[in-house]
C-alpha cells in the first residue's frame, strides 16, 4: 500500500497531469466509442486512391472501402468458421444484373446509387474510372491486363445506367479481375473539375480525396499517424455498415499494439508478429482469426541459371536438407500451413498450394550432394529486411541446416527498398520470398512465377519449354472451358514444378487478426486487407 | 549585436548550399531504386520505367539536380513518396510535434540534472555525488526505446495510469487549432483546457524518457564547470566575507558556471531532435525523426534531403541563439565579439 502511494506521489510529481485511471473513454463518450472502431496497424497509406503513383498496400485498404466496384464475392464459410471470399461466386455492387457473353459483359447499373456529393453514378463514369485505369500505367493498368483489359475501346456506355466491357480474348480472369480493387467507379465530374493539363486523370486530386459511391469517406487522413473514415449513410451497394467511424491509427511498435490490445482500448490489428499472435490465442482475451494467404506461399528460391544450383541433384539436396518442421515451430509458432512432407502416394491435385513430398532427411541430401559432384559451395543467402520478422529466422535456421550437409551460406539482408531490383536482376542464388496473387486459379500463379517470360517473380531464373506449354495451355483451355485439357496441364505443371524444384514451398502464411471479444463480422477478402463494412461491435 | 547575427547568418550560408549539394548526391548514391520500390509487388520491367519517367529519375543528374534548386528556391522541397505528401508542409506539421516533445524533455532533464550537478558539486565525493554519477550513468547506458519501452509497460500497461501511447492526443480529442503547433500552447490559446491535459498526459512518457537520456551530459557538465567555479579565487573571498552559501553558490558560482551548461544545453537540445527516432518510434509520435528514417528505407529521396536542410537550418539557429544567449550571461563575450 505504501509502495503504491510512493508510486503514485513520485509520478504525481513528474507530471503534474497523472491521474490514477486513463479516464479515455468516459461516459459522455461511450456511445462514440461503441459506433467507432479502432485499428492499430504497423503503416498507414502513402495515397488514397489505388489508381496513384506507388499507392502501397495500406491504401488498398482505404480504396476498397470507400469505392464501389461493378461487381464483387459472395461470401462462403470456413470450416473454422471464418467467412472468407467465394472466388467463383459474384454478387452485384453497383450492377444490379451482370450478363456475360461470348466476347463481352454488359452491366445495368443501379438506378439509386450516387456519389458522395449526390451526383447520381452513370455508366459515363465507369467507363471513365475504367479508361484512367488501364491508361495511367503502373500497378491499376498491369492488374487490368491481368484480365485482358488493355484498351479503353473495350469499354463502352450503352446509355446512361448501361455499360458494356468487350473482350479482346476470351479469358476466364477478365470477370474475376472486375471484382479486385482497381476497378473501382470513380466520380468523373468532380475529378475532372480538379484534375490540372499535366495531371489530367486528376490523380493528385484523389490522392487526398476519396470521390466514390463507397460505404466510407476519409474525413481525416494524416499520412504515418491516422486515417479516420465516415460512414456514407446514403450507401446502396449493400447492407447499411454497423460501424459509423473508423479510426485507424499508425502504431510502428508491435509491443505497443499488443499491449493496446491488451488493453482493451483498440478494438482490431492485424499484423503483430506470430509469437504474440500465439501467445494471445492461448491467452483466449481475444478473438483471434488465422486464415492462409489464398494462392500464397513462402519459398526458397534458387537460381537455376548458375552453378550450383543449375543442377538438379543440387536442388533436391537442398530440398532435403531444409528444417521444414522447425520452421513451422519457432519462426511461425503453428500459425502457417505445411507445404512440404506429402505422402510419397499422395496424386498430384487439380489446385494450388499443394504441398510437395520432399521433408527433412540429411543423409538423403549428403548422398545427393556427393552424387552431384559439386563440392566446396559457398553462396550468399538474400532476404527482403522489410520482411525481417519472418526472414531472418528462416535463413538462420536454413543456413544451419546447410551447414550439416557441406553447403557453407552467407546471410544477405537485403533493405526493403533494393529488394525489388535485387528480384529483378535475377541473380540472387539462394533466397526466400513470399508470393501470393489477388487471382486465385493455380495457372495465374504458375504464370507470374514459372513462365519463361519476363514476370520479375521468376526470381529463379527458370527457363523450360515444357512448363511454358502446359501454362498457356491451361490459359487457353479455361478461357474455353475444356476443362479435361485444363485438368491435364495443371497437373503437368505442378508435377514439373516439384520435379525441376527450382523453388521449394515452404509453407501457405497465414492472416492473423487479433479483435475484442465485442468485435464481430470480419471476412477474409483475397487482398488480405479489412473490410470495415461488415465488422460489428456488439 | 544585430551586427553580429547579421554576420553569423552570413557564414551560414556557404554550409548550406554544401549541405544542398552533398545530400542530394548522397541520396542519389543510395542503393535501391525508387521506381522498382513504388512500382507495386508484382510490376514489369516495363511499368518500372513508366513510373520512373514519371518520377523524372530517368533524365540526367544534373538536370535532377537543377530542378530541385529552382524549386527550393520556390520554397518546394518536393513530394514524398511513402506519405504521398509535399515534404515542406509535412515538416512544417511534424516539427512542432518532435520540437514540443524534444523541449519538454529538456525541461525535464533540467529540472532534474542541473540541482542534482550543483549539490554534486558542492559535496564532491559524498553519497548524494555518487548517487549524481549512478543516476547519469544508467541514464545515458539505457537505451531510449527500452526506457519507452518500460516506462509504456509499467504504466500504461500494468498500472493504467498513462493513457494508451498512440501519438499526441487520445484518438477522442480533436487537435486545437493551428496557431503554433504546439498543442500545449495552441490549447490553452483557445481555451480548451481539456484537451491541454489530454495532450500534456500524452507528452509526459515521452518527455520522461528523451529527459532520461539526457540527463547525463547535463548534470556532468554541471557538476564538472561548478567544481571549477566553487574552487576560483572569488568564490573564497565570497565565503570569507561571510556570504550565505545559498548567495555564493547560486548568485556567484551557478551564474558563472553557466557558460558551458548552457552550450551543452544546446548541443544536447540538437542532438535530441534529431535522434529521438526511437521514442518517436515507441510512441507513435508523428515526428520529423521517424519521418525521415521511413523515407530513408524507402528511397524516398525528397523527405531526406528536406529533413537534412531542415536540421541544417536549426543547427544554424540553434548556435546563433546560444551566442546570443552567451552574451547576455557573460558580458565579456559580448564586448569580444
Amino acid at each position: 500500500m505504501k509502495r503504491r502511494d510512493l508510486l503514485k506521489s513520485m509520478t504525481a510529481l513528474t507530471a503534474a497531469a497523472a491521474v490514477p485511471a486513463p479516464a479515455i473513454w468516459s461516459s459522455a463518450k461511450a456511445q462514440t466509442r461503441q459506433e467507432t472502431l479502432l485499428i492499430v496497424s504497423e503503416s498507414g497509406p502513402n495515397n488514397l486512391d489505388i489508381h496513384g503513383v506507388g499507392t502501397n498496400v495500406p491504401g488498398y485498404e482505404v480504396s476498397w472501402n470507400c469505392y464501389d466496384r461493378l461487381i464483387t464475392h459472395e461470401m462462403k464459410t470456413l470450416p473454422n468458421g471464418t467467412p472468407y471470399y467465394d472466388k467463383t461466386k459474384f454478387k452485384p455492387e453497383l450492377a444490379e444484373d451482370m450478363n456475360v457473353g461470348d466476347l463481352s459483359a454488359t452491366f445495368k447499373l443501379r438506378k439509386d446509387a450516387a456519389f458522395q456529393d449526390g451526383t447520381p453514378v452513370t455508366a459515363k463514369d465507369v467507363k471513365w474510372s475504367f479508361d484512367r485505369a488501364v491508361t495511367v500505367g503502373g500497378f491499376p493498368t498491369f492488374q487490368m491486363s491481368a484480365g485482358s483489359l488493355t484498351k479503353p475501346e473495350q469499354f463502352v456506355v450503352v446509355d446512361d445506367h448501361t455499360f458494356r466491357v468487350d473482350f479482346l480474348k476470351k479469358d476466364r480472369l477478365t470477370i474475376p479481375d472486375l471484382a479486385v480493387i482497381v476497378p473501382c467507379v470513380i466520380n468523373s465530374e468532380l475529378v475532372k473539375k480538379n484534375a490540372t493539363p499535366q495531371d489530367p486523370w486528376g490523380l493528385e486530386y484523389t490522392k487526398l480525396n476519396t470521390v466514390g459511391s463507397g460505404a466510407y469517406r476519409v474525413t481525416n487522413w494524416t499520412a504515418g499517424s491516422q486515417v479516420v473514415l465516415e460512414r456514407n449513410d446514403k450507401w446502396k451497394g449493400g447492407p447499411l455498415p454497423k460501424i459509423k467511424r473508423v479510426i485507424w491509427r499508425i502504431v510502428p511498435d508491435a509491443g505497443n499494439r499488443r499491449a493496446l490490445l491488451e488493453r482493451g482500448d483498440a478494438d482490431v490489428s492485424y499484423d503483430l508478429p506470430n509469437k504474440d499472435f500465439s501467445e494471445l490465442k492461448n491467452d483466449g482475451k481475444l478473438t483471434i482469426v488465422s486464415t492462409p494467404y489464398s494462392n500464397g506461399i513462402q519459398y526458397i528460391g534458387m537460381n537455376v541459371q548458375h552453378p550450383p544450383f543449375n543442377d538438379v541433384k543440387v536442388r533436391y539436396a537442398v530440398a532435403y536438407a531444409l528444417p521444414y518442421q522447425k520452421i513451422m515451430d519457432v519462426v511461425l509458432y503453428g500459425l502457417g500451413k505445411p507445404m512440404f512432407g506429402a505422402a510419397a502416394d499422395t496424386p498430384t491435385e487439380v489446385a494450388w498450394p499443394q504441398p510437395h513430398k520432399f521433408k527433412t532427411d540429411l543423409d538423403k541430401a549428403k548422398k545427393l550432394l556427393a552424387e552431384s559432384g559439386a563440392s566446396n559451395i559457398n553462396v550468399p543467402i538474400s532476404f527482403d529486411l522489410g520482411f525481417a520478422g519472418v526472414n531472418q529466422p528462416i535463413c538462420e535456421l536454413v543456413q544451419e541446416s546447410l551447414a550439416q550437409i557441406g553447403i557453407t551460406t552467407t546471410i544477405n539482408k537485403v533493405p526493403g527498398a533494393n529488394w525489388r531490383t535485387e528480384l529483378t536482376k535475377k541473380n540472387m542464388p539462394l533466397f526466400t520470398n513470399v508470393f501470393s496473387g489477388w487471382l486465385d486459379y493455380p495457372e495465374y500463379f504458375f504464370y507470374w512465377c514459372y513462365h519463361s517470360g519476363k514476370s520479375i517473380f521468376n526470381t529463379m531464373d527458370y527457363q523450360s519449354l515444357q512448363m511454358d506449354t502446359f501454362i498457356d495451355g491451361a490459359r487457353a483451355a479455361a478461357a474455353t472451358g475444356n476443362w479435361d485439357s485444363y485438368d491435364k496441364d495443371v497437373k503437368g505443371f505442378v508435377d514439373l514444378a516439384y520435379t525441376d524444384m527450382p523453388r521449394i514451398p515452404l509453407y501457405q502464411p497465414y492472416v492473423n487478426v487479433a479483435m475484442q471479444k465485442d468485435i464481430s463480422g470480419y471476412q477474409y477478402w483475397f487482398h488480405r486487407r479489412l473490410d470495415y463494412r461488415t465488422f460489428v461491435k456488439a | 549585436m544585430l551586427m553580429m547575427i547579421a554576420k553569423r547568418l552570413g557564414m551560414a550560408i556557404p554550409s548550406l548550399i554544401g549541405v544542398v549539394i552533398v545530400t542530394f548526391l548522397l541520396t542519389r548514391a543510395l542503393p535501391g531504386d525508387p521506381a522498382a520500390y513504388f512500382a507495386g509487388p508484382a510490376a514489369t520491367p516495363q511499368a518500372i520505367q513508366e513510373i520512373r519517367v514519371k518520377l523524372g529519375l530517368d533524365k540526367p543528374l544534373i538536370e535532377q539536380f537543377g530542378r530541385y534548386v529552382v524549386d527550393l528556391t520556390h520554397g518546394n522541397l518536393g513530394t514524398s513518396l511513402t506519405t504521398g505528401q509535399p515534404v515542406a508542409t509535412e515538416l512544417r506539421n511534424r516539427l512542432p510535434a518532435s520540437a514540443e516533445l524534444t523541449l519538454l524533455g529538456l525541461l525535464v532533464s533540467i529540472v532534474i540534472a542541473v540541482p542534482l550537478g550543483i549539490l554534486a558539486a558542492t559535496k564532491p565525493n559524498s553519497i548524494l555525488d555518487h548517487t549524481c554519477r549512478i543516476i547519469s550513468t544508467l541514464g545515458v547506458s539505457l537505451p531510449v526505446f527500452f526506457t519507452g519501452l518500460v516506462l509504456v509497460y509499467v504504466f500504461y500497461f500494468l498500472l493504467g495510469w498513462a493513457p494508451p501511447p498512440l501519438g499526441r492526443l487520445d484518438v477522442f480529442y480533436t487537435e486545437p487549432p493551428h496557431v503554433s503547433g504546439f498543442y500545449l500552447i495552441d490549447s490553452l490559446i483557445a481555451g480548451d483546457v481539456p484537451t491541454f491535459i489530454a495532450s500534456l498526459k500524452q507528452l509526459v512518457l515521452p518527455a520522461l524518457t528523451l529527459g532520461i537520456f539526457s540527463l547525463a551530459p547535463i548534470a556532468r557538465m554541471t557538476r564538472a564547470s561548478m567544481l571549477a567555479v566553487l574552487s576560483s579565487d572569488f568564490i573564497r573571498t565570497a565565503r570569507a566575507s561571510g556570504l550565505s552559501s545559498y548567495t555564493v553558490i547560486v548568485t556567484y558560482a551557478f551564474r558563472n558556471a553557466m557558460l558551458p551548461v548552457i552550450t551543452t544545453l544546446g548541443m544536447v537540445f540538437s542532438f535530441l531532435l534529431g535522434a529521438n527516432v526511437l521514442v518517436e518510434k515507441v510512441f507513435a509520435w508523428p515526428g520529423i525523426g521517424s519521418y525521415a528514417v521511413e523515407a530513408l528505407l524507402a528511397s524516398d529521396f525528397a523527405p531526406v534531403q528536406g529533413f537534412v536542410l531542415t536540421m541544417a537550418v536549426l543547427y544554424v539557429i540553434l548556435n546563433l541563439l546560444i551566442d546570443v544567449l552567451y552574451g547576455l550571461i557573460d558580458p565579456r563575450v559580448r564586448l569580444e565579439a
